[in-house]
């Protein structure tokens, strides 16, 4: 099966594992030499002897295979095997690093930076060019969009049991959410993306807001991105709406329309203010201002309460994760790791966006209906929506929950993961690049680690995720909004990574999960509680060891097969009891059971 | 005049006993005795508002319980045997701990000679699942006090200051509890006698059988004492029973060859004893020895206390807002009071020492100066990483029992329950619980007691009823049981050992104790089991200055040498030359070595070796967050994993159970292990209806509001200075111009 090949967190996929991949020697015998199976499209591109500088274990001689997907390595000697396996969507930069006359020795070759939180390095023979080849090609396939080739998730053949892209069906959650209401409508404006070309086709807003009154509205928003419905409470009726800034500007223009509007969500169930959330520092949404934006004024808005959460730029996020980089690859820091940690402020933003989701998710509990909205509403706010609708709504905590979470709030809302990650562009240095999502999904990991039963799936789910938010093997996370993908038929033309995880939903799934629909989940957002998700940032390093499964849970699933196994023995046991001939029989089921009890021993489980 | 009355006071607390059993005989009073006991109710630590209840209090405990209660309308808590109440105040309010707004309940304060406790007007609502039977929620066992803050959070020292008195009391306790009394309500002379007493009886220096012990021990009839399993040794060593000094223990091992004459010489002093081996004698000469002084690479007891004292702040919380102020600077504070390093460094040393019996194949002597603290936590630890079996409940008891308590660390000094101004109070046992849970932490499974058994275990060194932390070493024990036993003058006064867990919890919490995790090694492995040990594994304890320059004693060098050519020494170095405490960093062999081990698949029943990377070592939130309110995850916390493993875990026994009564055979390992197998599921099953959190066990969820805790003063320490062109000030995408 093609998901076999993941390119990351399985254990024997750790590009460096000391022991040598199973994986590889068993299909090494289908493809000399290339130890890897290829993908459906998949194709080779170039092979070449290289020297891999690895960070732990020294220089490593060996083979780079370079596909249209993927970059491979394989050391020559078996002791210690090291193996990669980066698909080359992950890759960030690539540049020659020495040169000709470089002394020294492994200093002639390639510097390699990926997104993944790793550097690779590869030197090469200093004469006649040597690496001016694999360069080129590395450096034409990894960026495939700078030089006018297809993104991989465009060649791949990938065929799966289950189709992805009917995970989510936007009516059939609105109608799960108990939509529409007699105060809440379901719009099609903006079929054509005429409203608002970064938005979905399919808007909730307040019943009474007729469609010019939208449009009006949307002059008034940036990017037209006007207040529309995230997610309702069932019980009190009070609502998430998302939306981008006023734009009110240095002269602190009003719009009445704009007003209006907020107050009919306001008045939709009947609470006295509605609490507007900016996701910005206050100091941020007064500079604004000044670039036309800015704030809903206590003036203006008389029925509302306006709160800042303090929760900074994609700059600072950007500029945060690359201190956590050098503090974590490739050695860990060790003097003062607390200290050296701290000053990244990585978890101190987490800790913002997470007590930012858990206001707005109290809110949300007590009836009153709220408005979020950052600068254009595509990053901060879809980490505080999303967040919140984990934290108040059990459905989005399961496997099929969670991915319409993600298509709902992340991907049909626009977040511009094509600019946050920069799929197939060479332009590293872009400004416009920064781990909003990365940072979002480290958020859900920190409320799994603080309620481990309240989630389906499990780890694994998110570090496929993240993995294949750079990998571009699957359209999921490509592009920046609806339209770009109607316009490069991204639905029709890739594969989703919905495919690959729901056609082996097993492996993505949390056996402690214990379903409690009514559930409120308020994680601890305090430093005290918040730790380094060291199997993401660290796991490159041999030194963090790499379980498959933790010991809990490894102990938990062997004490359910042997609950199983039991059960069926006394069920065994019964029926020969009933049985005219029970002496016979009953020694033979003993008999029987001592090869379950031997399996059992195998696992070292006795009591 | 005041030293007198509280030297007095002394006195008489130490022939207590004697005044009692002469009391009870006499049936009257003399009018001489009566004046020195009204002496000392005018101290402030006798009860009520007269001198005369105090002194029936003296008389016996039961006498008070079916006297004195129906009198009056005060309450007590349930005393203990030979407890005794000294003063009392009522209308005294107790904050509520996890809001500013200055509510609480109303209630007695009491002082006895085991506790301070808090008997609140209202009756209580919820029963405690994991309670305490010798002091409950709102008792705090005198040795447990550790700091009393008055007004304006004035630490309070001892010295009676008389007439005086806050209105509000606050006291950080060893088990980081904290307490919030208002005095104000009170009567003034209620609350004066009542803080004074307190203060005299938590902060003040006192005699050794003043402690709780003593009494508790007289008025209870204990089964009998507790005893050290019997492990034996293998024959090349002799048993030394000679009564050397008081320090060393009754037995120990030294080399056959070394005579019982040579030991004398040592006076007991810091004499290299072995601890603990398992040897094949064909490879004894192979053997060389290295010595590893701990003096030069391991924090002294005075910086252990020092980083503790640092590192314990962060978690006495009495203010919520100033909790969420620290919260931002969490990390670098964690750092800065070294705590985590220590542990680390202790760790790590005991790696080094695993690797040289490992790897090299070398002796290890380890040196001290005194030879009983840091000695006993690298010694224990080594042998915890080695040997499976100190990772039962039974091995750590004995491990303990065998390092720490016949090892003779100064549990009383290190723990200075008798607020003595020249000892060394330091927490060296609780560094080595806190390695022992960094190791758990890591190797879950491995272990058979859970970190529950961990925290109570650290608690209980702060109760004084167990001999087990109560004396300096063996023969101070031995010594003092003897001379306060009441009934002969031959048999010893009989006292619980910390480890006999029901004078503390009923069945039920003490099922919380084992690890639903753990397995035992399957049986048909017995045979091979041998192999997986260490082949030879000693450690011998020694202090340094026997190999430092000698001071006054020159024969202690002579002596050390005469041992290592005895001992066959063929080799010593001390690979640590270089002080490197003040560096983190760890020796490259370590690391290597700990490489090679992780290559290794993984044994749970054999060496195991913790991670000293920097996100390895972590806190112990069990033992240190669990009263603060802000932090608790409500049904949620690792608990709630572990609850389902033991939930299951039950289910599976009970098909079991089933089965043998069908006479279904299961294989024989499997009938001999279950009765260890008893877990916490049937009381977690109870519960399962509330949901805990994860202070699991030791807060209830009665004051669960559905509020979450919303961090407050979120941007004041968030720093984001320094960063090129002030990227916090920039626009999300770009500038004005993409702005439509």
């Amino acid at each position: 099966m093609a998901s076999a090949s993941i390119p990351v967190y399985n254990r024997s996929n750790n590009p460096l594992e000391n022991s040598s991949s199973q994986n590889a020697s068993r299909e090494s015998l289908k493809m000399e030499p290339l130890a890897v199976t290829l993908l459906p499209g998949e194709e080779r591109v170039i092979d070449k002897d290289i020297m891999y500088i690895c960070p732990f274990s020294g220089p490593v001689k060996g083979k780079v295979f370079i596909t249209n997907y993927r970059l491979y390595f394989k050391s020559a000697d078996a002791d210690p095997s090291v193996t990669l396996n980066v698909p080359l969507g992950a890759i960030g930069r690539v540049e020659k690093m020495g040169g000709a006359s470089s002394r020294g020795e492994n200093s002639y070759g390639l510097d390699i930076t990926c997104k993944d939180m790793r550097n690779l390095r590869f030197a090469l023979k200093q004469e006649g060019h040597s690496r001016r080849d694999i360069f080129d090609i590395l450096f034409r396939y990894a960026f495939p969009l700078s030089h006018g080739l297809l993104l991989f998730a465009y060649l791949s053949q990938e065929k799966y049991e289950e189709n992805g892209w009917s995970v989510y069906k936007p009516m059939e959650e609105f109608r799960r959410q108990g939509l529409p209401t007699d105060k809440w409508r379901i719009t099609f404006i903006n079929d054509n993306y005429e409203l608002c070309d970064t938005y979905p086709t399919i808007l909730v807003v307040p019943f009474k807001a007729t469609e010019e009154d939208l449009r009006k509205v949307s002059t008034f928003r940036s990017r037209g991105r006007i207040p529309v419905l995230s997610w309702i409470h069932r019980e009190n009726q009070a609502v998430i709406c998302r939306c981008s800034q006023p734009l009110v500007g240095m002269s602190g223009k009003r719009n009445k329309d704009d007003e209006r509007y907020l107050d009919v969500i306001r008045e939709a169930n009947g609470t006295a203010k509605l609490t507007i959330y900016d996701a910005r520092p206050s100091v941020n949404a007064v500079a604004n201002k000044a670039t036309g934006g800015g704030y809903e004024g206590d003036d203006t808005y008389q029925n509302a309460e306006l709160v800042f959460l303090d929760i900074h730029n994609i700059h600072v996020m950007r500029e945060s994760l690359k201190k956590l980089k050098d503090i974590v690859y490739p050695n860990v820091e060790e003097s003062h790791w607390l200290s050296s940690l701290e000053s990244t402020h990585w978890l101190e933003h987490i800790k913002l966006v997470l007590s930012g989701a858990i206001q707005v998710a109290d809110k949300i509990s007590g009836g009153n209906s709220v408005v979020v909205h950052c600068s254009d509403g595509w990053d901060r706010t879809a980490q505080l929506t999303s967040l919140a609708m984990l934290m108040l709504d059990s459905h989005y905590r399961t496997l099929r929950g969670f991915q319409v979470l993600l298509e709902k709030e992340w991907i049909s809302f626009g977040h511009k993961f094509a600019s946050r990650i920069g799929h197939g562009d060479k332009n590293h240095a872009d400004q416009d690049r920064s781990p909003i999502f990365v940072q979002f999904i480290d958020c859900v990991w920190q409320m799994t680690k603080q309620f481990p039963t309240a989630f389906e799936f499990n780890e694994r789910l998110l570090m496929t995720i993240l993995d294949h938010l750079f990998s571009c093997r699957f359209g999921t996370f490509l592009y920046n909004c609806e339209s770009a993908r109607d316009t490069n038929e991204v639905r029709s033309k890739t594969v989703s990574l919905w495919s690959l995880v729901n056609s082996d939903s097993t492996s993505y799934l949390n056996p402690f999960y214990t379903p409690e629909s009514s559930r409120v989940l308020y994680p601890v957002a305090s430093m005290r509680h918040l730790e380094l998700w060291v199997t993401y940032y660290i796991r490159w390093n041999p030194r963090i060891r790499q379980q498959q499964q933790s010991p809990v849970e490894q102990r938990y699933m062997e004490l359910l097969a042997l609950r199983d196994e039991y059960l069926k023995k006394l069920e065994e046991l019964q029926l020969t009891d009933s049985s005219p001939n029970s002496s016979h029989l009953s020694n033979s089921s003993a008999s029987n059971a001592a090869s379950p009890t031997q399996h059992i021993n195998h696992l070292h489980t006795p009591f | 005049m005041f030293d007198g009355r509280v030297l007095l006071k002394q006195v008489i607390l130490l022939f207590w006993p004697l005044i009692s059993t002469w009391v009870q005989g006499a049936e009257k009073i003399d009018s001489c005795q009566l004046q020195v006991l009204e002496m000392l109710s005018s101290l402030g630590s006798a009860g009520g508002k007269s001198a005369k209840p105090s002194f029936v209090s003296y008389v016996t405990p039961e006498e008070i319980k079916s006297e004195k209660e129906p009198s009056r309308k005060e309450k007590h808590p349930d005393l203990l045997p030979g407890e005794v109440v000294f003063c009392s105040a009522s209308t005294v309010l107790k904050y509520t701990q996890d809001d500013l707004s200055q509510r609480g309940v109303f209630g007695v304060l009491l002082c006895t000679n085991f506790r301070v406790s808090f008997v609140s007007d209202e009756e209580p609502t919820e029963e405690m699942l994991f309670k305490n039977k010798l002091y409950g929620e709102n008792d705090i066992p005198l040795s447990c006090v550790d700091n009393i803050y008055g007004d304006k959070r004035k630490l309070i020292t001892g010295g009676l200051v008389k007439n005086k008195y806050p209105s509000k009391m606050i006291i950080h306790c060893k088990d980081l509890r904290v307490f919030q009394f208002s005095l104000s309500f009170s009567k003034e002379e209620d609350a004066k006698k009542i803080f004074q007493g307190i203060v005299h009886h938590c902060l003040e220096p006192k005699s050794l059988r003043c402690l709780f012990a003593f009494s508790y021990c007289e008025n209870t009839s204990y089964p009998g004492s507790y005893t050290v399993e019997n492990t034996s040794y293998p024959g090349s060593y002799s048993y030394c029973r000679e009564h050397l000094v008081s320090r060393l223990p009754q037995y120990f091992i030294v080399p056959k060859n070394v005579s019982d004459e040579d030991l004398t010489k040592y006076q007991g002093k810091g004499l290299p004893v072995c601890v603990g081996f398992y040897l094949s004698l064909a490879h004894n000469h192979l053997y060389s020895v290295k010595t590893e002084d701990l003096s030069d690479t391991l924090p002294t007891v005075q910086d252990i206390l020092l980083s503790y004292n640092k590192f314990k702040q962060f978690f006495l919380i009495d203010n919520t807002t100033e909790f969420w102020m620290s919260d931002m600077k969490w990390f670098s504070s964690l750092d800065n009071c070294g705590w985590l390093d220590i542990i680390r460094q202790c760790l790590q040393k005991a790696v080094e020492v695993v690797e040289s019996l490992e790897k090299e194949n070398t002796n290890v002597l380890i040196m001290e100066e005194g030879g009983s603290d840091l000695c006993c936590v690298v010694s224990s630890l080594v042998q915890l990483m080695l040997d499976p079996y100190y990772r039962t409940l039974l091995g750590f008891q004995s491990l303990v029992q065998k390092e720490w308590v016949a090892g003779g660390h100064a549990f009383l000094d290190r723990s200075n329950h008798l607020h003595l101004k020249d000892k060394v109070e330091s927490p060296v046992f609780l560094l080595f619980l806190e390695c022992v849970w960094q190791l758990q932490q890591q190797h879950g499974p491995a272990f058979q007691f859970s970190e529950t058994y961990l925290t109570v275990l650290s608690d209980s060194v702060h109760v004084p009823v167990f001999t087990t932390f109560l004396f300096n070493n063996d023969g101070h024990r031995d010594s003092l049981l003897r001379a306060e036993s009441p009934h002969t003058q031959r048999s010893p006064l009989n006292c619980p050992t910390v480890w006999d867990w029901s004078v503390q919890f009923d069945c039920k919490a003490q099922d919380l104790f084992t690890n639903p995790l753990y397995t035992e090694k399957p049986k048909q492995d017995t045979s091979v089991r041998k192999s997986y040990r260490p082949r030879h594994l000693r450690q011998l304890s020694l202090p340094s200055s026997a190999f430092k320059t000698p001071p006054k004693k020159g024969f202690f060098k002579d002596e050390a040498d005469n041992l290592k050519k005895i001992l066959g020494v063929k080799r010593l170095s001390r690979w640590m030359l270089s002080p490197s405490s003040d560096s983190p960093q760890t020796s490259s062999s370590v690391r290597e070595f700990y490489e090679a081990w992780q290559t290794k698949p993984l044994d749970y029943h054999g060496l195991l070796l913790p991670c000293l990377d920097g996100p390895s070592i972590r806190v112990w939130m069990q033992r240190y967050l669990r009263w603060i309110h802000d932090v608790q995850i409500l049904g949620g916390g690792p608990v709630a994993m572990l609850s389902k493993v033991s939930e299951i875990l039950g289910e599976v026994q009970e098909l079991q159970r089933q089965l043998d009564r069908h006479g279904c055979t299961l294989t024989s390992n499997h009938k001999g292990a279950r009765p260890r197998a008893k877990t916490a599921a049937a009381v977690i099953a109870a519960r399962s209806s509330v949901r805990l959190s994860s202070s699991f066990p030791f807060v209830t969820s009665r004051n669960w509001a559905f509020k979450p805790a919303i961090p407050t003063s979120l941007l004041q320490s968030l720093m984001v200075t320094g960063m090129p062109g002030n990227l916090a000030d920039r626009e999300d995408d770009g500038g004005p111009e993409s702005l439509v």
